[in-house]
């Protein structure tokens, strides 16, 4: 019973996805609006002095972004070394 | 790992840094960045602690040198952001952008060229922070499970 209400809840979420993306309401690789793509285009090298718009968007556009992904990877890395540190005491307090 | 292996690691390691540093410090001009040009230098000291034993390499890549370079990466990010705050403008502010004389502070020509190392502002600097601290973080996670699994003896003749 409970899959059978998943199943059809999701059917009904693809339906209706298929259904606006058929023309309606969603264009993909053609949007509606393009103010933003156009001014980083259009002004990307001459303010940020990158010939890479990607990196001019990452770097500079939206640098707070980058810096929230570069503390997200500290983090990670001060888990994984107290992870492995507990569980080498652990197992050191084990084999005494 | 056999001679053979090790070998080829030996020989492959400068070139897989050499590519990497290139993809760090272009990242303003060609695809990639800090982050994949981080990658990129991780994987070459992945490949040496794969080929070469733990104690021989554990001697050469040190933790307290992946430590220092993770921590000081996030540091000069961080640093470089605020420098915009103490020049009068806003956090991360691109103050070192076209302003002749100034290191990669050369202007762009719009459109498609050849490319200029000696431009770009502070994005060449923050791709080299975000490069080392990639470089440090992603060795410094292989490290500590290399160590585990030496520490805890599993495999004990294959790791050590």
């Amino acid at each position: 019973m409970r899959n059978l209400a998943v199943a059809s809840i999701l059917v009904v979420l693809s339906g209706t996805f298929v259904y606006m993306t058929a023309g309606h309401d969603i264009t993909f690789g053609r949007p509606v609006n393009t103010q933003m793509d156009d001014y980083f285009l259009a002004r990307g090298q001459e303010q940020t002095g990158a010939n890479n718009v990607v990196t001019a968007v990452v770097f500079d556009f939206r640098g707070f972004d980058t810096l929230g992904e570069a503390t997200v990877l500290f983090v990670v890395v001060l888990g994984i070394g107290m992870l492995f540190r507990k569980l080498m005491a652990r197992e050191e307090e084990e084999s005494e | 790992m056999s001679k053979i292996v090790r070998a080829a690691a030996d020989f492959l390691y400068p070139f897989v840094m050499i590519f990497g540093f290139y993809i760090v410090l272009h990242g303003h001009l060609t695809p990639g960045g800090g982050f994949q040009g981080g990658a990129v230098i991780a994987t070459g000291i992945a490949l040496m602690f794969a080929a070469h034993r733990y104690r021989e390499i554990s001697l050469i890549f040190k933790k307290a040198i992946f430590n220092v370079c993770e921590t000081f990466g996030l540091l000069m990010f961080i640093t470089f952001g605020f420098a915009g705050i103490f020049f009068g403008k806003s956090f991360l502010y691109n103050w070192m952008v076209n302003i002749p004389g100034m290191l990669f502070g050369e202007a762009v020509a719009y459109g498609q060229n050849a490319g200029n190392l000696n431009t770009g502002g502070i994005i060449p600097l923050l791709n080299i922070a975000v490069g080392v601290e990639v470089l440090g973080a992603l060795s410094l996670i292989i490290y500590y499970m290399l160590t585990y699994v030496v520490k805890m003896g599993v495999n004990k003749e294959d790791a050590s």
